[in-house]
């Protein structure tokens, strides 16, 4: 078998039957079977979807009835909707907590694993809190956190401070969301990173280590510019991620108190969903949709995450 | 085990074995045990306050054991209360069915999962294997698509259901996820990409179609990659949330995710049942949990790839 393969253009298109044509040509039916259910798929739920969305955003619709265009009223009402600016206000710290934090935290850790544990089993047990559903988490920690007779705010008295309305109060809403969504991710992210820190070729810190580099020096000289794909590559998950922070909120504060934590994901599924208002909503995604299109953009093109140092 | 009668042993195991103690080795250890205590803690949290009494919890506080042990709380997830006994163990008395909702979310998962998966792959082979025009600006287009929101097409997802009549039936819940995800896709066609052709021209040569060749040769010999994917998609489809939220909410209906988001409202207020609530968090994530046990180590060495390629 193997010697009939001596010439590496032997793909098989010498052997088809069909015709004198370019294989290009007769591989076009059996393709289209094969990308019928994926590509029916992708134009119904992707595709079509993405152009009505941005469509109904320049109209007015409520669910019955037909939409009616408004042209760009739906954004010039945006910008002077104090909710929006919240929103928008609300998310940012959002993510903000979220970056820094995760990043900071799991960045430690991988650094942690890879010099003393890197066994499947501590990884393993990083990673659960990720593989559990938002809702899961939300609730978990609604129960750990409860003002009255949670776990946490037990310590926190027992230790002699105030204790903490976590979900109650403006201040803390959304760090306390925040402080859930960094549980759930810091294990995954820690895991990102740590698989680049494999793969940094170990000589290099060798030669460092004989130059006579400080750890410090090796962090940042070596550790830091080496591991920037995949540090770029965990900010953008983070930043796209956090930025549609929806299940926690829904499940427990419902963007209270007040709005102290009305997201932007669900001040659009309020508008909606709620008032019915598709057109509002759809321009609230849009403005979404460009915001993490910019944020994704900017990342990749500061971060340079395409390309590693180590070539 | 072997060795248990070997003499004493060398130095060289012993010192593989062992490294010298030091203060920066034992500081890193403790963060990274810190770190996992604070990964499970809560998790032992939940099980310990669904075997308590929920009257009792109040008074026990930071008790490490159940405050009462009691199994009122699962049966009262699964309606096996009647109201007056819900009630009086702090319940809603609302009627509420995790039975039905883990029906739900077993067949909601398994389906998308099973469908997109299985077309994706096909997709993959496609997009891997065949050759036909317009096909790298397909795949960027498919690519693309992992950049937008769900929410952005989950507003016209929900009207196209709607139109269809499709709220609140299992198909509307199911339509939009189960041709495809451009991850599973892209995951695949890498996969593909990489394995050896010849095999597949051999066979070729046999005169064998490519239907052949997809079913009996790429599937059995990826079946490693596509058996993570799978696991991969279904823990991501037992924690969806939103879609189902928008087109499930019919009780007979609801995913576990939408049935614990309407328990946790219906929950007195000022007096939550946390011994139910955290009963019905339990059952919701002991399948996950469960496939965890059983795949761990597939699921953590998926990380590397699903992140950097």
């Amino acid at each position: 078998m193997t010697t009939l393969n001596k010439n590496p253009l032997a793909t098989g298109r010498q052997f088809t039957p069909a015709s004198g044509k370019r294989r290009g040509q007769s591989d076009v039916k059996i393709a289209l079977f094969f990308i019928a259910p994926a590509m029916i798929g992708f134009t119904l739920f992707y595709l079509v979807p993405t152009l009505r969305g941005i469509y109904l955003s320049f109209t007015e619709y409520s669910i019955l009835g037909d939409p009616e265009w408004i042209g760009t009223a739906n954004y010039q009402a945006i910008a002077t909707d104090p909710l929006f600016w919240n929103a928008l206000a609300v998310t940012s710290q959002y993510v903000l907590i979220n970056i820094v934090l995760q990043t900071a935290l799991a960045l430690g850790l991988a650094i942690l694993m890879h010099r003393v544990a890197k066994s499947t089993l501590i990884r393993g047990a990083l990673l659960l809190p990720y593989l559990m559903a938002n809702v899961i988490a939300a609730l978990l920690w609604f129960w750990l956190l409860d003002y009255q007779i949670g776990i946490v705010n037990y310590f926190i008295d027992a230790f002699g401070f105030p204790k903490v309305a976590f979900f109650g109060s403006a201040e803390w809403a959304i760090p306390t969301q925040a402080l859930i969504n960094t549980w759930r991710h810091m294990g995954y992210t820690a895991l990102l990173i740590f698989a680049g820190l494999q793969s940094i070729p170990s000589h290099l810190y060798e030669v460092a280590n004989l130059d006579g580099a400080s750890p410090m020096q090796t962090f940042w000289r070596i550790t830091m510019p080496l591991l920037r794909p995949v540090l770029a590559l965990v900010l953008i998950v983070t930043v796209i991620g956090s930025f549609q922070v929806f299940d926690t909120v829904a499940v427990t504060t419902q963007g209270g108190p007040v709005n102290a934590s009305r997201v932007l994901q669900f001040y659009i599924y309020q508008k909606a969903f709620t008032e019915s208002d598709f057109g509002y909503g759809s321009a609230l995604a849009v403005i979404l949709f460009a915001i993490l299109a910019i944020v994704a953009f900017i990342q990749m093109k500061f971060l340079k995450g395409n390309d590693s140092d180590l070539d | 085990m072997t060795t248990a009668h070997a003499p004493a042993p060398s130095r060289a195991p012993i010192t593989r074995r062992r490294r010298p103690f030091t203060w920066r080795r034992t500081g890193a250890w403790i963060l990274v045990g810190i770190a996992v205590a604070v990964s499970i803690l809560p998790f032992y949290w939940v099980i310990r306050t669904a075997l308590s009494t929920n009257g009792s919890l109040a008074t026990n506080a930071s008790n490490l054991l159940p405050a009462d042990f009691n199994l009122g709380a699962f049966k009262r997830v699964f309606g096996l209360q009647t109201a007056e006994e819900a009630l009086a163990e702090g319940g809603s008395g609302a009627q509420i069915n995790f039975w039905i909702y883990l029906r739900n979310s077993v067949i909601f998962a398994s389906a998308t999962t099973a469908g997109a998966v299985f077309f994706s792959a096909m997709a993959a082979y496609a997009f891997a294997r065949l050759r036909w025009r317009g096909r790298n600006v397909v795949f960027s287009l498919f690519l693309a698509t992992m950049m937008v929101p769900p929410i952005f097409t989950a507003l016209p997802n929900f009207l196209l259901i709607k139109n269809m009549g499709l709220l609140n039936t299992m198909l509307g819940m199911v339509l939009p996820c189960i041709f495809m995800t451009p991850f599973a896709i892209f995951f695949l066609r890498q996969f593909f990409l990489n394995m050896s052709r010849e095999v597949e021209e051999a066979a070729m040569l046999d005169g064998a179609k490519h239907l052949r060749i997809f079913f009996q040769i790429i599937m059995p010999n990826a079946s490693a990659p596509i058996a993570t994917l799978a696991l991969l998609t279904f823990i991501g489809q037992w924690n969806e949330y939103f879609w189902p939220l928008l087109v499930g909410q019919d009780e007979s209906l609801r995913v576990l995710t939408v049935g614990l988001g309407v328990f946790k409202s219906q929950s007195p207020q000022g007096a939550p049942d946390w011994s139910g609530l955290m009963a019905a968090t339990l059952i919701s994530a002991l399948p996950v949990l469960i496939l965890f046990m059983i795949f761990g180590k597939k699921i953590v060495n998926s990380i590397g790839f699903s992140g950097i390629k």
